[in-house]
């Protein structure tokens, strides 16, 4: 990136919103040097340097890039699936400008080397910022820890093995407990896999219907009371990957109002859509937790607006037609989300089920906090990742436009009103729609 | 020539089973002791009668270089008839209890017997089942008084007093028998000990030891007088306490970097046997500042002190 590239930009007259200060006005925004200048009312054309770009952004909304704390990218081992190049194609379109990549690839990203492999991979092919989250265990086993310490010094951001949950308590908590000394987030999926069995979506009456085996929402909830004990313990720095359900919402307020360092994100995915949705076997909408009920649905779109739920991640995860395009009992959970996440999340603010405010902080200010990077936020100083968005534009999502190497999306040719005009990473535009 | 010990010194206990229980004045009478004996052992002449009579029978149920041959020396140098057994050669690997063991130890009528056992407690057990004197040469993570004391001596004679200096332990101290007999012993002579470890190797409470925690060297080095240094078993590096030998070293390996943080000159010490490059650097544990080799040589003098003082309450002494 050639600083060349950089002149600074106006990005005038628009609605500019910024959860890191509850600011949210009619103005402009300067952006010069690959940081953020200034953003307020009037600044105007009169008051840049010259040679700057000024783009009218009347009517449109100018927010933080979105920094999605959960995206699984095939570098290394699934090239097939999504690459470092492809995957930040998506994510500029979607208005992503920080993905955090997920660390259970092959071989997994376990070790100071491959975090490395994996910021070269980025410095070099990817258009946005992307940061590794390395493992917790070697091997992604859930048996030895791994070099929390030198892993973060290489560059990793936070750890968790994936999907996979830490079922041996005493493993997890060794690992909160050295994690600590390190201050490094440790990030679980918390599913037991026992209770899982063979489950494949949510326990209950729809999954009866369909002849589907269920998995209890209890399998999330023990996990996470579980975990909610060893970080009394231990004490470390502690993030639910994915939450989704009533029951697992009250374990997380309890552990909050107890003071305890423990933080959750949902999936774009599980604030949107419910279990029915899945209607006639659509394997596109079996995600990992499943989708729960309508009732857990609202609960979590409300926890997100109250903070108790701190993030909104995408869960992009990039299957290709053979894992996708068999019976449901057999596909591969998963769905992209990179280039759909605000979008989506504009559906609940149009919907009236959420502040744009709210919807923001959780996909931008709160996991650039919780990862400790300088993003998710239009304070001047703050590197020049910003987005540009058309909240009112109505569009039908055609598949083939989709950036991503799979199509495996939830929303294949769904209507949907508001969508991203234009993505600037620090200070250079990388994605403009037209 | 012969150096004749003051014999007014005398423990009040028949057993060594820890520093927890020792006095000020018992630990510096057995300091005091050991430096004659330190004197005694650069000597070509080093045999003393003290012990003439007297059988000693080192029992020693987890191996053991330095400590057992230091015991041997120690009791043969004194006159004692010195019996070693050890796990390999007895009744021990055919699932004898330590009870009877003890039991039948006892029947041979020795005067001391020097206990090393890898359960904590195992040698206060023992003590209670046999008539002689008994001498904790280490149990578990429990404590290991004579090494404690002999790291004692090793500091007081270099730094010529032990209040007031700060010593610095670091590396596992959670199952360190070095580590707790060091801290009572350092405290009751009234020196600041401050502990350094990853959280996972720190037990829970150690705060209420009367130490300071740090869980890194730049902090926990900071002005420290003396360096002591853990080994690090091999079953706890590969993940279960600690991610890896290679990143133990990176954050708590002693090397000359680390070893900066501390008082300029000060001292560093290690209860051997070492990981080269696991805990400590070649270069810190050869170089000027290292103790380490000294440490062996008051070995031999504190145990010796500990058997002649111990031996002055045996009966008919």
């Amino acid at each position: 990136m050639m600083l060349s590239d950089r002149r600074p930009i106006l990005l005038a007259n628009a609605r500019i919103v910024d959860p890191s200060r509850d600011l949210d006005i009619v103005g402009d925004l300067l952006i010069a040097e690959g940081v953020i200048r200034e953003a307020k009312k009037g600044i105007g054309a009169a008051g840049v340097p010259e040679g700057t770009d000024v783009i009218d952004c009347r009517g449109k909304l100018i927010a933080p890039g979105l920094v999605d704390m959960r995206a699984f990218i095939g570098e290394p081992g699934a090239a097939s699936r999504e690459t470092l190049a492809s995957a930040s194609q998506a994510a500029a379109a979607g208005g992503v400008t920080t993905v955090i990549c997920q660390p259970d690839t092959s071989p997994a990203i376990d070790n100071p080397a491959t975090v490395d492999f994996v910021l070269r991979r980025a410095r070099d092919n990817a258009i946005v910022h992307v940061h590794p989250m390395a493992a917790i265990t070697k091997g992604l086993d859930g048996k030895e820890m791994t070099e929390i310490g030198l892993l973060k010094a290489a560059g990793a951001v936070a750890f968790t093995d994936g999907v996979k949950s830490v079922t041996n308590a005493q493993v997890m908590r060794r690992v909160l407990t050295y994690a600590g000394d390190f201050d490094a987030l440790i990030v679980h999926h918390t599913e037991d896999p026992n209770l899982i069995g063979d489950g494949v979506m949510n326990e209950g009456e729809f999954a009866a219907r369909l002849g589907l085996l269920g998995l209890p929402k209890a399998a999330e909830t023990v996990m996470l009371e579980r975990d909610i004990r060893l970080v009394a313990l231990s004490g470390g720095r502690y993030h639910a990957a994915s939450v989704t359900c009533v029951d697992t919402l009250e374990e997380l307020r309890r552990a909050k109002d107890a003071g305890l360092n423990v933080t959750a994100s949902a999936s774009i995915n599980h604030i949107t859509l419910n279990e029915n949705d899945i209607g006639p076997y659509r394997t596109f909408l079996k995600v990992a937790p499943p989708l729960r009920a309508e009732d857990d649905r609202k609960a979590l779109v409300g926890a997100v607006g109250a903070g108790l739920v701190d993030v909104i991640m995408s869960d992009h995860n990039p299957q290709d037609v053979e894992t996708k395009r068999v019976p449901f009992a057999e596909a591969a959970p998963g769905a992209i989300g990179l280039e759909t996440m605000l979008t989506a999340g504009l559906r609940l603010v149009h919907g009236g089920e959420i502040e744009l405010m709210a919807l923001l902080r959780a996909m931008s200010t709160r996991p650039a906090q919780l990862l400790g990077l300088p993003g998710g936020t239009l304070k001047s100083g703050a590197p020049a990742d910003v987005i540009v968005v058309d909240t009112e534009l109505p569009w039908v999502l055609d598949p083939n436009e989709l950036k991503s190497k799979c199509k495996n999306t939830p929303f294949d040719e769904a209507r949907l009103t508001g969508r991203v005009v234009r993505t600037i990473v620090s200070g250079r535009t990388v994605y403009e729609y037209v | 020539m012969t150096i004749a010990p003051k014999p007014s010194f005398v423990l009040s206990m028949r057993h060594l089973l820890g520093i927890e229980g020792l006095s000020r004045a018992d630990i510096s009478g057995l300091l005091d002791l050991a430096e004659e004996f330190v004197e005694l052992n650069r000597q070509v002449e080093k045999k003393r009668t003290s012990l003439r009579g007297r059988t000693q029978i080192n029992l020693f149920f987890e191996v053991s270089t330095r400590t057992q041959a230091s015991f041997e020396l120690a009791g043969k140098r004194l006159g004692a008839d010195v019996m070693n057994m050890s796990t390999s050669s007895s009744s021990m690997r055919k699932g004898e209890t330590l009870i009877d063991t003890a039991i039948t130890l006892n029947a041979m009528h020795p005067d001391i017997i020097v206990v090393r056992h890898h359960a904590s407690g195992a040698v206060e057990l023992l003590a209670r089942k046999v008539d002689c004197s008994v001498i904790n040469a280490g149990d578990g993570s429990h404590e290991h008084p004579t090494q404690a004391l002999l790291d004692a001596l090793t500091i007081r004679r270099n730094k010529g007093h032990i209040d007031g200096l700060l010593v610095a332990i670091c590396g596992d101290i959670m199952h360190s028998r070095v580590a707790r007999s060091n801290i009572i012993l350092l405290n009751a002579m009234g020196a600041r000990v401050r502990v350094v470890a990853p959280s996972t190797l720190l037990p829970p409470g150690i705060e209420r030891f009367g130490v300071e925690v740090a869980r890194d060297m730049r902090e926990g080095l900071a002005d420290a007088d003396i360096v002591m240094m853990l080994r690090l078993q091999r079953e706890r590096m590969n993940g279960s306490y600690i991610p890896s030998m290679s990143e133990y070293f990176h954050y708590f390996g002693l090397d000359e970097k680390k070893l900066a943080y501390a008082k300029p000159g000060a001292l560093v010490m290690h209860p051997g046997p070492m990981n080269r490059g696991v805990e400590i650097d070649s270069i810190v544990a050869d170089g000027a500042q290292s103790l380490i080799r000294e440490q062996v040589e008051m070995g031999v003098a504190v145990r010796m002190a500990v058997l002649e003082a111990l031996s002055r309450n045996l009966p008919n002494a």
